[in-house]
Formats: C-alpha cells, structure tokens, sequence
C-alpha cells in the first residue's frame, strides 16, 4: 500500500495587521536595577507588615496583597512619565507606592485615620491621589477598566500627550465593561496600555475554569487590540513590554493589552485560606521564580554587594515600619468628618 | 369608493407635522411602497409611502402647510376603475377628534416610516392613551415663577430646544465640557435634543457611542476623574440601568472615598418616566432610585425654563448630577426668560401656583397634572398651592414645610409608582418635621403599583391624572 502523502505544513499565519515589535528584556543601568530592586522590596515589606496589621485587628474590611507580583507594578511603571495616569483595581498599595505616594499616607489609610491619602474613608480598596495621578483604587471588578478608558479620553482631549494605565486581573477580565472599553478604544485610537494581571487565580476560581480563551493577551483581537503576554515574574521582561506598549501608544496606534503571567502568594484577601491550591504550587513559584530573587544574580554582575542590599533592607524596613507606627498612632477621624465630602457644593 | 391618505403618525409623540413636499401629482398611477409626500415630524423629515395601489385624486393640502393634524385627510387615491376626480367621503374638515389626540411618547428606535401607511377611512387610528393626560394640562395652565424679575422679555421655546440651548451655551463657555451618548452627533439626537450641536462643536466634543451604556457611562466618569466635564446622555433612563453601577459606585461615591480629592463633575441626562404606549420596559420613574444615593445631585425639570436654567447648573457644579427629562415634555413650549446667563439653583424647590388652603407637591410631568387637579378645585372654592420640587436630591424641605404650615393639608402627586418613593419620602418629612402643622393624614397620588402595561385602557388606569389628584385633595380638605 501506498504511503499516504503527507500535507504539505500551512504557511505560518502572518498578520493582518500592523503589531508592535516583539519586546525585548530592558538592559537596566546599574541606578535601575538598585532602583527595581528597591521598589520590589518597599511593596513586599509594605505588604507583609499590612498583613501583620491586619492580624492584629489594626487593619479591617477586605484587604488584597500584591505579595508576589511586584514585578509588574515596578517594571511597568518605571517606564512612565509625568503626564501618566494609572488605575487599578483593589489590590493597589504597591501601585500607589510606585506613584511616590508618601507609605505612611496609605498605612494610615489602611488602619482608617484621618491623615490617611482618603482621610480614612476610603479604605484598603478605595485610594486616590489626583496630585499624584493615580486614580484609584476601585472595589467594583472591572470598573477601572472603563474608568481608565475615559482618563485615556480625557489625556486625548487635552492633548496631554499622558497615557493612562489600568491594570486589572485575570477575574476583571471576564466583565462585559472591559469588552465595552476595549471597543470604544480602539474606536477612538485613545492613549491607553490594558495591563492583565493574570495571577491565575479569580478569588478561588483558576483562570482556565472561567475563561474559554485562557490566553489573555489575545482577548483584544476582535477589536483589533494588539496583545502581548509578558513574564510577570520578571522586572526586566515588564519593563521592557512598558517600552514597546509606550511605543505603540504614544504614537497614536491606539490601545495596546498586556498580559503579565504573575502569582499572589497570599491568599485572594486577607480572609482568604487560599484551599484552591497546594501549598506545592505556592512553594514552587516562590522558590523558582521569585521577582526580588531573580534580580540578585543580576544584581551581583553589576557589581552592586550583597551588604549594598542589606543597607537597602534596612533602609526600607525603617520606613515600613515608621509607616506602620504612624498609622497606629495618628488619631481615627473627628465624628464630624462623616459628613463632609458627600458632596462639593453646598445647596 | 377612494381611499382618504390621511396624515401619518410618524413618531409616537408626533401630534402634527408639516407636509413639506408632494412626491406625486394629481393623476399619478401610485403602487404600494412609492414615495408620495416628505413630512416634517416634530423630530424629523420622513418620507411617507403608499400603502395601496391606484391613482392619485385630489392633493386636499398644498405642500409647505405647517401643523397637519395627524388623521387629517391630505389626499384621495382611486382604485381601478374608480374616478380619481371624484370627492372622498370626508374632504378637508377637521380630522377626527381621536386621531388629533395622538398622543406623544414613545422611543426613538420604534420610529419606522414604513410601518406607517395610508389609513383606511374608518375608525381612528390613533387611541386615547394614559400619557395625554399627563400632558393636557401644559395647555390649559400657567406656571408662576416668582423669581423671574417682572418686564424680563420672555421667549417661547420648547422643553427640546431648552435643553439643547443649556448645553450650546455650556460648551461655548467651558471647553471642558463635552456631550456623549448613543445617536447624539450625527443623527442629532434620538430625540433630536442634541441638534445642531455637532455642526457647532465638531466631533471631539460631541461623540456618537456604540451601544454601550455600562462603557460609556464608565468612560464618561474616567473623563470626568481626569478633569473633563462631561453630559453623558441616556437614549433613556430605562437604559441607565445597564450603567447604574458606574453612576453610584462611580461618579456618586468618589468624592467622599476619597476624602474629597477625587471628583466627578458631570451630568447624566436623557429621558426618564412613563412615555406613550411603549409598556413596561421602556416606561419608568427613576426619580427615587437615584435621590436615595448620598453623593448624587437629582434634578427633574418640569417646564422649558427649568430645563435650561438647571441643566446649565448642573453641567457647571462639581457633583455628579442625574438629571431626568420627560419625554412626553420635550415638544412643549413654554416662556423662558430671554436672559444672557440663565442659571437656577439646585436644591430649591419653587411654587408654581400659590395658594391657601392645601399644599399640592409634585416633580417633572407630574406638576402640569397636579396645576390641572388645581384649576379645577379653584372652581369647588378650594385654594390650592402647588409646589414643584425641581431637585429631588437635595431635596428643599424647607419649602414643602412652610407651605404646610400655611395649608395645613398635603398630597404629593408623582408619575411613578408609590412604594419608596419621593412621595414617601415627602411624607415622612411632614411627620417627622411637620407633623403639628398637620389637619389630616397627608396622602399620595401615584402611578399604580403595575409595570406599565401597554394596551391604550390600561395604560391611561395606571397613570395619574387630574381627577384622582382632586379626589385625594377633596379628602384630605374633608369635602
């Protein structure tokens, strides 16, 4: 018999259309690698000693980590300029930390006094800084991805030349707002860079249980959106998908989606026991691909020393825990705050 | 026998129209779907077909004549072998009394030329609905506005035209401020409340959406968080529920979350309450959902001078403001004051007819309604005082209590249904604020507690007129 003859291979598929250019890992000045490295290290002691807070009762309410994922945060948002604005969802203290908000200002939020960035009102998931350009803070999923849309439209009306950058996770991106979003987007060509943060799990739902596309960055495609899956576990990798993203936006393409694969190592919240997954799993991540530990080797090469980091230890553990004593000791908000800020004008 | 061509109703809230153009002439062979007239609607030009076949009689309106009553016969059609010359059963007499009365409402998206033929000599087409009873009564009352200085030079403008006024002279005012929503560029408004604006402004600052209200309702408030001003508009309220989430967890709460750093200063407008036969989902009061929201201003204008004068305050204040027009309202006119800067305040409520013996509060079509019950009571020798509260949040207690204190007597009047509602709230006001002023219990008009339903009997049952508003005052005055 025969041998079959065998099809010819398809052509591979070419686009149909024109994409950003493959990012490539960012090369760091020896100023920048300290800099990841010490940015990293704010986030991962800010959360740890919320998380302490929280056990003691100091802190209350739902209250989300970012233990893990601070690679994101960091490489992406170094890239940013002044005129850029960011929004996020509920899991934001190491977001807002990266927009140079003072750490004591959140602590306190987050402990609910009155010096706190919300004078207390806010909360863990409810933070603003308008001075600072981070714009929240939202505790509704999805929210801040349409609500980015529009900070995206208003920097287009105004001509700014800012780019705004919303963040949200693999959960979020379920929610029909962001399909919303995504189309009027790219409809309009606004200046915006849709960051996934895809840290597997949706509270306790992992991604490919909830979503038929579990490949994030191509989420876009039937808008026309171009995607790009980063590893999120790596600050050069981030950083350097934000320079191409930034490429791309900025010269008036339109919106542009990246997908960070990442991992929380805390549970979803605070109250979360995190049962949906072993403790293997966990383990594995924080041995293999830890974001602070894999910028030691590099660190190393750049000549910066092992007692150079320790003083960065030290340096940021000092202000951690300043924040911390300052947000246990500020006084809690003056009963008469309840009613202010309802509104702006008085009728 | 010919067939009357009688003047369509091209739109639901369409009463009259002008007939701006034949299309054929006299003797003119016509067969189903040909073209036969343009015809100005109140929203639009619509082109009007036929419907049978035959040949055009007599031309019975000359093109160019304005306010064709709907039902009027504007042209004859002869069947085969039928004599074109010869007269229709009813020429050019008045239009019968049910088809004039084709009453306004409905949505923009059931606006189908098409479907609207040439009628068939008979009964009317059109039948007495629920909603012109709310709307009789813009004819047959006046509002006294006592704030408006005497020998101020009025103009009459549409509810329509004042809205679309509020927002033009906002935008040429403050570059901030930008109009969005579904059909409001270049189609000029579903209902034709944003006319004429694109051809001003231009396309960045007047943007047509995709059907998208929970996106855009987002995008509006991101704008308004980044330093814009936008008017979000609604095709209608009905559809803000898609985008509810974003106008409370967003826009309403951010101020005070934020300690007072982050603002939304931006307007959510469009149609809101029972329109005419277009039943349950497209006919709601969202009045009370929305003034139960700390963090919300709620405005719901009755006449064309509050439109104006409290749609450019909302557009200039720092809250967020839902501000809910009446449909059934936009195509009447009143008298607005000819002022360069028209602005009212919000949050204080104004009495449109004084009065003495009972205190009648109602908001937006509700007050032509409660003017109406007034008028008609003023005969009985009963002196009634109605309140519009213009802002339902926040809402002027102030004024609802001192007139009771005069009065000794309330009901509210509201075009929505009754369980928690602003007529609710007002007579927990009067209890807990007002209660010794009080000769009786305080009551309440309202739309049944129902969906709206959509057959003509049932709709005109579950709204509010006059005669229930003077049947609840006759009681609470013991007469």
């Amino acid at each position: 018999m025969a041998k079959a003859v065998s099809p010819a291979p398809a052509p591979p598929a070419t686009p149909n259309r024109e994409r950003p250019s493959e990012p490539q890992p960012y090369s760091a000045s020896k100023e920048e690698l300290l800099q990841f490295y010490r940015d990293m290290l704010l986030i991962r002691r800010f959360e740890e000693k919320a998380g302490q807070l929280y056990g003691l009762g100091l802190i209350g309410g739902f209250c989300h980590l970012y233990i893990g994922q601070e690679a994101v945060a960091v490489g992406l948002q170094s890239a940013l300029s002044e005129k850029d604005s960011v929004i996020t969802g509920y899991r934001d203290h190491g977001h807002m930390l990266l927009c140079r908000i003072p750490p004591a200002d959140v602590m306190a939020e987050l402990t609910g006094r009155q010096a706190g960035i919300s004078k207390g009102k806010g909360g863990s998931m409810h933070m603003f800084s308008v001075e600072h350009k981070f714009y929240g803070g939202h505790g509704i999923v999805g929210a801040q991805v349409s609500l980015g849309t529009g900070l995206a439209f208003s920097h287009k009306y105004n001509e700014d030349g800012g780019v705004c950058l919303a963040y949200f996770g693999d959960g979020a991106a379920n929610q029909g707002q962001v399909y919303e979003s995504f189309n009027m987007a790219e409809l309009w060509k606004l200046p915006i860079i849709y960051v996934i943060e895809n840290n597997q799990y949706a509270m306790g739902t992992s991604v490919n249980r909830a979503s038929a596309e579990d490949q994030l960055y191509r989420r876009g495609e039937s808008f026309r959106i171009p995607g790009i899956q980063v590893d999120g576990m790596d600050v050069l990798a981030c950083r350097g998908a934000a320079e191409t993203a930034l490429e791309w936006v900025r010269a008036g393409k339109g919106p542009v989606i990246l997908e960070m694969k990442t991992y929380r190592y805390r549970g979803h919240s605070m109250s979360d026991p995190a049962k949906y997954r072993s403790r293997e799993e966990v383990q594995s991540v924080r041995e293999k691909s830890d974001p602070i530990e894999r910028l030691k080797p590099l660190l190393d090469q750049a000549g910066i020393k092992e007692d150079q980091l320790k003083a960065v230890e030290q340096e940021i553990r000092k202000i951690v825990n300043e924040a911390a004593d300052f947000s246990e000791q500020t006084p809690e908000p003056e009963a008469s705050e309840l009613y202010t800020d309802v509104l702006v004008e008085r009728y | 026998m010919p067939v009357e061509i009688k003047m369509p109703a091209l739109s639901p809230t369409m009463e009259e129209g002008t007939l701006a153009k034949w299309l054929v002439k006299e003797g003119d062979a016509v067969k189903s779907g040909d073209i036969l007239a343009e015809i100005e609607t109140d929203k639009a030009t619509m082109e009007f077909e036929a419907v049978d076949e035959g040949t055009i009689g007599k031309l019975l309106v000359a093109e160019g004549t304005d306010n064709v009553k709907v039902g009027t016969v504007i042209a004859t059609l002869a069947g085969e072998g039928e004599d074109a010359g010869a007269p229709a059963q009813a020429s050019d007499g008045p239009p019968p009394q049910s088809a004039a009365s084709a009453s306004p409402g409905g949505t923009a998206e059931v606006e189908r030329p098409s479907d609207q033929g040439t009628e068939d000599a008979g009964p009317s087409p059109k039948q007495d609905t629920g909603t012109k009873q709310l709307t009789q009564a813009v004819e047959r009352t006046s509002v006294a506005d006592p704030e408006v200085p005497a020998g101020t030079e009025m103009v009459k403008l549409t509810v329509r035209e004042a809205l679309r006024d509020a927002m033009a002279e906002e935008m040429r005012r403050d570059p901030r401020v930008f109009v969005m929503g579904e059909e409001v560029a270049q189609y000029q408004g579903a209902y034709k409340v944003t006319q004429g604006l694109l051809d001003e402004f231009g396309d960045k600052r007047v943007i047509d959406t995709p059907i998208t209200e929970y996106g855009f309702a987002g995008v509006g408030s991101g704008a308004a968080m980044g330093g814009l001003r936008p008017v979000v508009e609604f095709m209608t309220f009905n559809f803000a529920l898609q985008a509810i989430d974003h106008i409370i967890n967003s826009a309403a709460k951010t101020n005070y979350m934020s300690g007072g750093q982050m603002r939304c200063p931006m307007v959510f407008r469009g149609p809101n309450g029972a329109a005419s036969r277009v039943a349950a989902q497209h006919s709601q009061n969202f009045g009370p959902w929305y003034a139960s929201v700390p963090g919300l201003i709620v405005i719901a204008p009755y006449d064309a001078a509050d439109a104006k004068g409290l749609l450019k305050a909302a557009i200039r204040t720092e809250d967020p403001v839902v501000f809910l027009e009446n449909e059934l309202m936009y195509g009447r006119s009143f008298e607005v004051p000819k002022l360069d800067d028209y602005v009212l305040p919000i949050g204080k409520a104004r009495i449109v007819r004084p009065g003495k013996d009972v205190t009648v509060v109602s908001y937006s079509i509700g007050v032509g309604v409660a003017l109406e019950a007034a008028e008609q009571l003023a005969g009985e020798g009963v002196d009634a005082e109605v309140i519009d509260l213009r802002t339902l949040r926040p809402l002027d207690r102030e004024t609802v209590l001192k007139s009771l204190a005069k009065t000794n007597r309330m009901v509210v009047v509201e075009e929505g249904w009754p369980t928690c509602s602003i007529s609710s709230e007002v007579m927990a006001i009067c209890m807990e604020d007002g209660f010794d002023d009080l000769d009786a219990p305080a009551t309440r008009v309202t739309d049944e507690d129902v969906p709206l339903p959509y057959a003509a009997n049932l709709e005109k049952l579950a709204l509010i007129d006059a005669a229930k508003v003077v049947a609840a005052v006759r009681k609470v005055c013991y007469r």
